[in-house]
């Protein structure tokens, strides 16, 4: 049985939204500035790195508070991946999202007061948080001052190896959102989980009833 | 009291008809050897180069046995090694200049020589064919230079005595040529008291005038102030059509995209061998810069694509699923 929990702290909620908010805006722009031809462009140019750099800075100072709100907080025990039978999570999980949800069986890992994500959850933002997201702002500075940026590394231009790490992580951004966005539709209604991204009540296990 | 006024007036005209009058050098030690490997006229061009290689000469004053240190006007000061080094260093000065500045003091005659143009030289010549000088010509025709002093000419932007290939010559790194090129434009364009000698307009402050130009060093050390400021052409390898400031490129999009005008004049000589180099659209400028949206990665947008779509169709695929079993 499930029951309404209050799941997400209003600060998460505010630092999801400032987050989700800058990633759109930084894939419109940034797919506007590589797409870019002088006749035809989804922002111009000019505005879409000014809105680039500005939202970017957002995300950078947004994502600081996350690293370090994790290091001080008890949050960060919702991200924690014990690397003993992960592969058998994964693959248990994996296998609820490819049959067993169609089969009407019970989800392998429910949410509870203390699993905020199922395993594979966990994993993509981990990957997203802890790789993605500072390889894109550590990149995104690098092209703000190019200046700062190696001149070459083993022979190819230093900016070169900077712009392809950021437009492919920035890929791999738009990639997870997509899915992200999607599998948020698998909750306990098709929009539950977006609900409860904005009040902060989500369904959760209740042991008690599933006793 | 004649005599008196006809003693003082006797080396006066002496000086102005040259009859007692000499000059030399200052720092007469120079050593010239090393010259001599490219430039068969050295010890002829150092009657030139005695004074005109350095910032003063002595005027030696015969009549009286007397030396006066004179200042050399800096626009006629020739340095030796940039002279023995730039694309003219094989000639001898008499070669372009009046036989009469042979005679010290100079003559009249020799001071209103008109100055050779570089068509005069390398017009309609086919060893020169490929810089196409009538092209050139004809553009600097119609450029704002032209039409805004009638005394303008090839030497206020190409030093005759200083010029070299820069962008061509393998041994010049990109951002050198670069900087050599703008330098060219800044001599004047940021130096008042030269911009002056040429026209009447009020001082302008480049840094200014560029204030919209986001990451403006960037650019400045990464692009010729001609990409924006002339009009392109397929004829001339360096575009000479110098345009008024307000039909200058503002557009980004016009550098920052798949069709780069960069690939038109400043990479023109590399982009005849390719468009492409390791998968990147206008592969060529990588070697020097990142240009936003003109160096996008052919293969790498394909993969990106390709995933995307693998994604939009596992996540159809599910939705299908989901209705299909109403979940």
């Amino acid at each position: 049985m499930t029951k309404l929990s209050y799941h997400y702290p209003l600060s998460i909620r505010i630092w999801h939204g400032i987050n989700a908010v800058c990633i759109l805006f930084l894939i419109a722009t940034g797919i506007s500035m590589y797409y870019v031809e002088p006749d035809r462009n989804l922002i111009e140019f000019s505005s879409a790195i000014k809105i680039h750099n500005i939202t970017g800075i957002i995300l950078s100072i947004s994502y600081l508070f996350f690293f370090i709100a994790n290091i001080k907080t008890g949050n960060r025990k919702y991200y924690k991946m014990p690397l003993k039978g992960i592969g058998k999570r994964l693959y248990k999980q994996s296998m609820y999202y490819v049959t067993g949800m169609f089969k009407g069986e019970k989800k392998p890992y429910p949410l509870t007061e203390e699993r905020k994500f199922n395993p594979l959850q966990k994993l993509f933002y981990v990957l997203i948080m802890y790789i993605g997201v500072p390889l894109v702002i550590i990149s995104g500075f690098g092209l703000l001052f190019p200046e700062s940026v190696i001149k070459a590394f083993f022979g190819v231009s230093g900016i070169l190896i900077t712009s392809i790490l950021h437009t492919a992580m920035g890929f791999f951004i738009s990639l997870f959102l997509v899915i992200h966005i999607y599998v948020s539709t698998i909750g306990h209604t098709r929009t539950a989980n977006f609900k409860s991204i904005l009040n902060g009540y989500g369904w959760i296990e209740d042991p008690a009833k599933t006793k | 009291m004649k005599n008196s006024i006809l003693l003082l007036l006797i080396p006066i005209i002496g000086i102005q008809t040259g009859l007692y009058a000499q000059s030399r050098s200052v720092n007469p030690d120079i050593n010239l050897e090393k010259y001599k490997e490219v430039n068969d006229f050295v010890d002829e061009n150092e009657a030139c180069f005695k004074c005109h290689a350095e910032s003063k000469y002595v005027l030696i004053d015969e009549f009286f046995d007397r030396e006066i240190v004179e200042s050399m006007c800096p626009d006629n000061i020739v340095d030796r090694d940039d002279y023995y080094s730039m694309v003219h260093k094989s000639f001898a000065c008499l070669d372009c200049h009046a036989y009469e500045y042979e005679q010290f003091p100079h003559p009249m005659e020799a001071r209103l020589e008109q100055p050779f143009q570089c068509i005069d030289c390398h017009g309609y010549d086919e060893n020169y064919a490929h810089f196409r000088f009538e092209d050139i010509e004809s553009e600097y025709m119609e450029s704002v230079h032209e039409e805004a002093n009638e005394n303008f000419n090839c030497w206020k932007c190409h030093d005759p005595h200083a010029y070299n290939l820069s962008i061509r010559d393998d041994g010049t790194t990109m951002k050198e040529a670069i900087a050599y090129n703008n330098d060219i434009c800044l001599s004047c364009h940021s130096d008042f008291s030269r911009f002056e000698l040429l026209t009447d307009r009020d001082e302008i402050n480049i840094l200014d005038t560029h204030d919209w130009l986001p990451n403006q060093k960037a650019h400045f050390g990464s692009v010729r102030c001609i990409e924006c400021h002339t009009s392109i052409s397929d004829s001339t390898l360096v575009a000479h059509h110098v345009q008024p400031s307000d039909l200058a490129v503002k557009k980004c999009s016009e550098c920052h995209s798949k069709n780069s005008i960069l690939m038109a004049s400043l990479y023109k000589h590399e982009a005849k061998e390719s468009r492409r180099r390791y998968g990147f659209i206008n592969g060529v400028i990588l070697n020097e810069a990142y240009v936003i949206g003109a160096n996008r990665n052919a293969v790498l947008s394909a993969l990106g694509i390709v995933l995307f779509l693998i994604t939009l169709a596992g996540i159809s695929i599910h939705i299908i699923a989901r209705i299909i079993y109403k979940k």
